[in-house]
């Protein structure tokens, strides 16, 4: 008893000396917390994607002294991609004036929903998260850009119909998934389009525990002969899966994988055996940008990132980037909107709402060609972002496709219903009017 | 000196088997309660209560569960993650179904469903002990994380996958959802783990419970003393799990606020064994002070040891480096723990009241 009351008294007193040692923050910073995950299973994507979000901040405010003149200070928490971890980096950092989190983990992301509106900072879930919280009527503080899992899998649809040959109707898709709820989540989707289109879909679900044994699977896909794959694979299962389509002689440009489902780390340790796999994106590949140059000038270079040289312009370090450009031009237009160079949680949601990345603005930030053009608005949260088709050519990725946009259409009706579900089971269920 | 007993004398059979014999004993428990329900809510800010109180709480309750079957009954179970994850789902249905009905009766409840899980995955212990039941009490996990993603039915057919709490008050005060603010939920933690552990201590030192000790000491003689296993072994699994349902109904509603069914896989049934373990064996006391040191000593070394470095030396630590840090800290920490003390930290606390009763004049 003495001795929970000395551990209770020592934390009580290290809880107190949080405040002597948080440094306070002057006027004019921008707070951003980065939720990575260097450790634990998917760390292998985790670290890529932390070390383009925090360059970029870095290469702004080496370059341009920070973003309207207002530093940008990134705290980075570690999660291990834990929910658990996540909800107390959220604690920890949320007091600081974080501005918008980036969770890059599912299911942290459904723990943060709710509690944005509360704590009136915005999350920002870049392609990846709950769909439904593209409709911006019944989820003001959540943002998925560019695009939500749906209007991934429109597109990718669509690549299937122009690529394959007299379309994709009569066609059988093989749709192999993460048995989790980021897996799953595209189903609706696939049943809602199949009778539209025409095609016929089969699913094959992999469990957590059987991503690296992925052989009884694949029997059943040989069994099932697909015309296509489409991969919702993230981690380790990625590399199985296309080895293990290497091993039954599935066609491998016949296989597409989702934006999770294709960066470097994924394909590196299957090599020339996955030549010709192919895979959804949305960020560019390459250094070949004037951004990503600076980045490797003011920051790599300087050794102010973590990353290896090798490492930046590859797929998840790009993606990382991009977030941050996002997040640099949502405060940029809150800045201009408000006035202030230092702005709140809920200026940063403004600005979230009213950016626009649009070709020219592209350019100007020098990222022509990057990615697809998004603008932001009140109501659409995921922007209706085109992905491009990407092809591993056994070393590397390459683009081949341009830029294909979602079936907004079909998916809209769709992430519209899933928004009233969600909403209709919550009480008091902040939602706001577009007009 | 702190714990002199001259003078403390015991004149009824009652006093003599009180549940605090010592006078000072009493007044501390009632020290720290104070303490716990007035002390930290007012000075405790977000992050104390969310990201470290509440969980420990929490784990804690999960941990007598646990100790209830393997350190009372001796009965080893690997479920008590799955049977967490019972309590959540039970207890979201139930909201769900009626949203209109007091949170807290919905907690209390999920723990019957849980408990009625328990009995049934308690089963297999009629007849096999030690590394079999293991295995069981382990298939029970892999069922049950099935169960949670493969009936979309629990989770209300959400596209994520995940239960989402939604805003559920008790007695006009806002309990569960976002807007709940720390302090409640913190109390009303607390209060089910008071309540509990004050239970579950009359429950061990009562008839029940020394059936459930003497099947765990000899189960054969206590079977020829005229114990019946099929009601010992079940009531232990039936208690163990309702405690572990309401521990997970808490977890979901108070503390997480959304789960998948990652929050109640395996990793937690072995976390919550370690507690057990590291705490002591059949010692409730050792439920909270296992729950502290697995929980909240991370938190501590995560949060604290970055700047520590920074003011001390002109290192950087990055905080994937302090995650891995104190990852190793705490497997050296259980590892050099059960060499040296392997009945946990409750013994040496034993060990220490011990000798403070003769200190300062240890003859």
């Amino acid at each position: 008893m003495l001795k929970k009351m000395i551990l209770g008294a020592a934390s009580i007193a290290i809880a107190g000396s949080v405040y002597s040692t948080t440094p306070a923050f002057a006027e004019d910073t921008l707070y951003i917390p980065s939720l990575s995950y260097r450790t634990g299973p998917f760390a292998g994507a985790g670290t890529p994607i932390a070390n383009g979000f925090a360059d970029y901040f870095t290469m702004l405010n080496e370059r341009d002294g920070g973003i309207g003149g207002a530093k940008i200070v990134l705290e980075e928490c570690e999660t291990a991609y834990n929910a658990q971890k996540g909800v107390e980096c959220y604690e920890a950092t949320k007091g600081n004036g974080a501005l918008a989190y980036n969770p890059y983990s599912t299911g942290i992301t459904l723990q943060l929903i709710p509690k944005a509106p509360v704590d009136k900072i915005p999350v920002l879930s870049m392609g990846y998260g709950l769909s439904a919280a593209a409709i911006g009527d019944k989820f003001p503080w959540t943002f998925n850009y560019p695009a939500s899992y749906w209007s991934q899998m429109s597109s990718i649809l669509q690549y299937i119909d122009a690529n394959s040959e007299g379309g994709i109707k009569g066609k059988k898709i093989g749709f192999i998934y993460l048995d989790v709820g980021y897996g799953k989540e595209p189903i609706p989707l696939l049943e809602q389009l199949a009778p539209e289109m025409g095609f016929e879909w089969v699913g094959f679900p992999v469990g957590v525990k059987e991503m690296q044994a992925q052989g009884a699977t694949w029997l059943n896909v040989r069994k099932e002969r697909p015309d296509w794959m489409v991969a919702w694979s993230f981690g380790a299962m990625t590399p199985t899966a296309v080895k293990e389509a290497a091993k039954i002689r599935f066609p491998m440009d016949k296989f597409v994988g989702n934006w999770w489902s294709g960066a470097h780390a994924d394909l590196e340790p299957v090599g020339a055996a996955g030549k010709g796999y192919k895979a959804a994106n949305f960020s560019g590949i390459g250094t070949d940008f004037p951004a990503l140059q600076d980045v490797l000038k003011y920051v790599v270079d300087a050794g102010k990132s973590q990353a290896d040289k090798d490492d930046v312009g590859k797929v998840n370090y790009n993606r990382g980037l991009f977030n941050a450009v996002i997040m640099a031009e949502a405060v940029r237009a809150a800045q201009k909107a408000t006035g202030k160079t230092a702005i709140t949680g809920e200026d940063m949601r403004l600005g979230l709402e009213s950016f626009v990345l649009d070709e020219a603005r592209l350019k100007e930030i020098g990222l022509e060609g990057f990615t697809a053009p998004i603008t932001a608005s009140c109501a659409d949260h995921e922007g209706a972002g085109s992905i491009f088709i990407q092809q591993w050519d056994g070393s590397d990725w390459n683009r081949i496709s341009d830029l294909i946009p979602p079936m907004t259409d079909v998916v809209k009706p769709l992430l519209q219903e899933a928004a009233d579900k969600y909403v209709s089971e919550q009480t008091d269920w902040q939602t706001q009017d577009c007009g | 000196m702190f714990y002199r007993e001259a003078g403390q004398f015991k004149s009824t059979y009652e006093a003599d088997s009180a549940k605090f014999p010592i006078f000072q004993d009493k007044v501390f428990i009632w020290i720290y309660l104070a303490i716990g329900f007035f002390v930290i809510p007012y000075f405790g800010d977000e992050f104390f209560l969310g990201a470290i109180m509440i969980p420990f709480l929490v784990f804690t309750l999960a941990a007598i569960g646990l100790n209830i079957l393997t350190g009372f009954t001796g009965q080893i179970s690997l479920g008590t993650g799955a049977f967490m994850g019972v309590g959540a789902y039970a207890c979201y249905k139930m909201t769900l179904a009626f949203p209109e009905v007091n949170i807290l009766v919905f907690i209390l409840l999920s723990g019957v469903f849980s408990a009625l899980v328990g009995v049934f995955f308690g089963l297999p212990s009629l007849r096999i002990k030690g590394f079999y039941l293991v295995v069981t009490t382990l298939a029970a996990q892999f069922f049950l994380e099935w169960a949670f993603i493969r009936i979309p039915w629990l989770y209300n057919y959400n596209d994520s996958g995940a239960i989402e709490v939604p805003q559920r008050e008790a007695f006009g005060v806002i309990v569960t959802g976002a807007s709940a603010s720390a302090e409640v939920r913190y109390l009303v933690c607390l209060a089910f783990v008071v309540i509990m552990t004050w239970f579950a201590s009359n429950l061990i030192s009562g008839r029940i419970g020394r059936q459930w000790m003497m099947i765990r000491d000899m189960d054969i003689a206590a079977e020829l003393m005229g114990v019946r296993p099929l009601y010992a072994k079940l009531s232990a699994f039936a208690v163990s799990s309702f405690y572990c349902g309401v521990a997970g109904a808490l977890m979901v509603f108070l503390w997480l606020g959304a789960a998948e069914v990652e929050s109640f896989d395996y990793n937690h049934s072995f976390e919550i064994l370690f507690m057990v373990i590291l705490g002591g064996l059949g010692s409730l006391l050792g439920c909270f002070l296992g729950a502290a040191v697995i929980w909240i000593l991370p938190v501590i070394i995560r949060d604290w040891l970055p700047p520590l470095v920074e003011t001390l030396t002109t290192i950087t630590i990055t905080s994937s480096t302090a995650d891995l840090v104190s990852d190793i800290i705490i497997g050296v920490m259980i590892v050099v723990f059960l060499i040296m003390e392997p009945h946990g930290l409750a013994r040496l606390w034993a060990i220490i009241k011990q000798k403070l009763r003769v200190w300062p004049f240890p003859y």
